[in-house]
């Protein structure tokens, strides 16, 4: 397992700077100048010249991204053009809101899907069957920011149940998670039925039902178990939709997470901020793939020896 | 999957082609079938918008502003008296394009890409792969989103940028499909008869890749449509006074209270849209690749 993990700690290493390198290129071809525009309109030609020299834009391009990454490791993702705020900590104080919202979101999609998808796998009935996997494919075609919308008109416009935009109480959190979480729900529920229909018809069920197990006791010990691990997987891949989805939720609903920082900067074209925010997420992304490998690694050995 | 095996058994029995045998197991999926006539009839009724609505999407109505749907105009009229529904059907013609197109980009980028490094192998399979690697570490809206950020926000910039981004998938997944294909005896053969690489590659492998491609496509293109629709409505796509589904939503969102039917209809339309198209992708799963089925 250390060595599973030391191999997979140092594939992130070119992945990283393959992210930093991107990021850094995009800047770059990106039209505008970001020194006009940070001096404004009544900068004169001469004075954005100078300044260019001084914060070194005129550098070679390669000088330029070995500056921006030694940066970066030291924690230093650029100054914002509007206002010269640092966009490590515009991003910091807005992250905690994404998480909060990404967690729950989650917990929502696990919580709603893996049980969608075991009643749907193992229900006698046809008609529970039938709905649990209709309502999953619902949930993968409905746009999150209609869905949003709609949950605004009846529960924020017509019965006044939370706030139209911009809430923060848990109260208001629950609408943007359950937007949230119902796409990777359907997945998931997808998912956890054709892996348990796979599971169930397994030898060692079959002899579990033979030595006289109750049903209760073979789906928890022997099926739900088993049926996991390929879900497990899909959970962390998962969590790239819910930061997607995250932009978009954030917006209607008017919350300060990072999503909304995003379409903001682009909005503004303040690309030091995009870049920031493009590159934070992205690490996190990496980073939480990562230990969903090693989570994977340790339910299933047979993968650290591939 | 008895009735699959045994369609598949037949088929190669009686040397049935790919296209012939997934249209017969197609039309006995219901749910299949629903989303090709569904998708059929959105379709039509979007190329054929400028003969089924009374006209421009564009032009005002001041004598019927912010109407509720009525017999007149079936999905109400916006604070400018536009019909919704002449609305709907134009914008259609904008969001199914742009997505169409950008599946084809990312299709024509991705087979390119993962044909290549998956046949040739070695050098170009580890610096192209690399390269997937890095594409594949962004969540797709947030690669979409710097492309949008560099090259400024309209409808073409989406396109490009929802191509783009869909391309690293399309690549890994048809490189994986040429891994197991090229290592077959007919290959093989073909080498032995002094068949080129590009030879081999475009009428040995590719046609074995095009099932999961089609498949593949097909959902993505339900995918597209939300990313079209959702980036509109964020301001970053189609850009008012264009009919587009998301733009349209954008414009109803500052009318929420008084005029629901601005929110409602467009959002139904995409999520209508999306949804025949996830059945039909489902359908042509099961149809030309059950090993696939979820």
């Amino acid at each position: 397992m250390v060595m599973y993990t030391a191999r997979r700690l140092l594939i992130l290493i070119p992945i990283l700077l393959g992210v930093t390198f991107l990021t850094f290129a995009i800047a770059q071809v990106t039209p505008g100048d970001p020194v006009a525009l940070m001096l404004g309109v009544s900068a004169t030609p001469e004075r954005v010249e100078q300044v260019r020299e001084q914060l070194g834009y005129n550098d070679p391009f390669l000088i330029q991204y070995g500056r921006y990454v030694w940066n970066v490791l030291h924690g230093d993702l650029g100054k914002s053009v509007r206002g010269q705020t640092d966009v490590l900590d515009e991003i910091l104080a807005r992250f905690p809101s994404t998480v909060e919202l990404t967690v729950v979101a989650m917990l929502l999609a696990v919580l709603g899907g893996v049980g969608a998808g075991l009643i749907a796998a193992i229900s006698r009935r046809r008609g529970a069957q039938t709905a649990t996997m209709v309502a999953a494919l619902v949930g993968l075609s409905i746009p999150n920011f209609w869905l949003a919308i709609l949950l605004i008109l009846v529960f924020g416009v017509r019965l006044h149940w939370v706030a139209v935009a911009g809430g923060e109480g848990f109260k208001d959190l629950i609408l943007p998670a359950l937007c949230l979480a119902l796409a990777p729900a359907a997945v998931l529920a997808r998912l956890t039925r054709s892996s348990i229909l796979e599971v169930i018809r397994e030898d060692y069920v079959r002899t579990a039902q033979a030595k006289g197990l109750g049903r209760r006791a073979i789906v928890m010990i022997h099926v739900l178990r088993n049926s996991m691990i390929p879900v497990v997987t899909v959970i962390g891949l998962q969590f790239a939709g819910l930061l997607g989805g995250a932009v978009f939720i954030e917006n209607v609903f008017a919350r300060p997470g990072i999503g909304r920082f995003a379409v903001s900067a682009i909005a503004a074209r303040d690309y030091p901020q995009v870049q920031g925010v493009v590159l934070f997420t992205a690490t996190i992304y990496v980073l939480f793939n990562l230990a969903v490998d090693l989570v994977y690694g340790w339910l299933d050995p047979r993968i650290r020896y591939d | 999957m008895t009735e699959l095996q045994v369609g598949s058994a037949e088929r190669a029995a009686a040397g049935e082609s790919l296209w012939r045998s997934a249209w017969r197991t197609l039309r006995h999926h219901p749910a299949g079938m629903m989303g090709l006539v569904g998708f059929s009839l959105v379709l039509l009724l979007v190329v054929l918008a400028p003969v089924v609505t009374p006209g421009d999407p564009t032009s005002m109505n001041l004598g019927h502003l912010l109407e509720p749907p009525s017999r007149l105009h079936l999905f109400g009229t916006d604070d400018l008296g536009r019909d919704i529904l002449t609305r709907v059907l134009w914008g259609g013609r904008e969001s199914l394009r742009v997505a169409l197109i950008a599946v084809v980009v990312a299709a024509i980028g991705g087979v390119s890409l993962g044909l290549t490094a998956g046949y040739f192998g070695g050098r170009a399979d580890s610096i192209l792969m690399r390269l997937v690697d890095v594409l594949l570490a962004f969540p797709t809206i947030l690669l979409v989103l710097s492309i949008v950020a560099a090259l400024g926000p309209n409808l073409g910039t989406v396109l490009i940028a929802i191509g783009l981004s869909f391309i690293p998938n399309v690549a890994r997944f048809v490189r994986g499909t040429v891994l197991v294909t090229k290592n077959c005896e007919y290959i093989t053969a073909a080498h032995l008869l002094g068949a080129t690489h590009t030879y081999v590659m475009l009428t040995q492998i590719l046609p074995n890749i095009l099932a999961p491609l089609i498949i593949y496509s097909t959902l993505g293109l339900g995918s597209a449509i939300m990313l079209t629709a959702g980036l509109s409505y964020l301001g970053l796509g189609a850009q008012p006074p264009s009919p587009e589904w998301g733009a349209m939503l954008n414009y109803g969102r500052d009318y929420l209270r008084d005029a629901w039917w601005m929110s409602v209809f467009p959002g139904l339309a995409i999520f209508a849209c999306v949804l025949f198209i996830n059945l039909l992708g489902d359908g042509l799963r099961d149809a030309m690749d059950p090993k696939l089925r979820v």
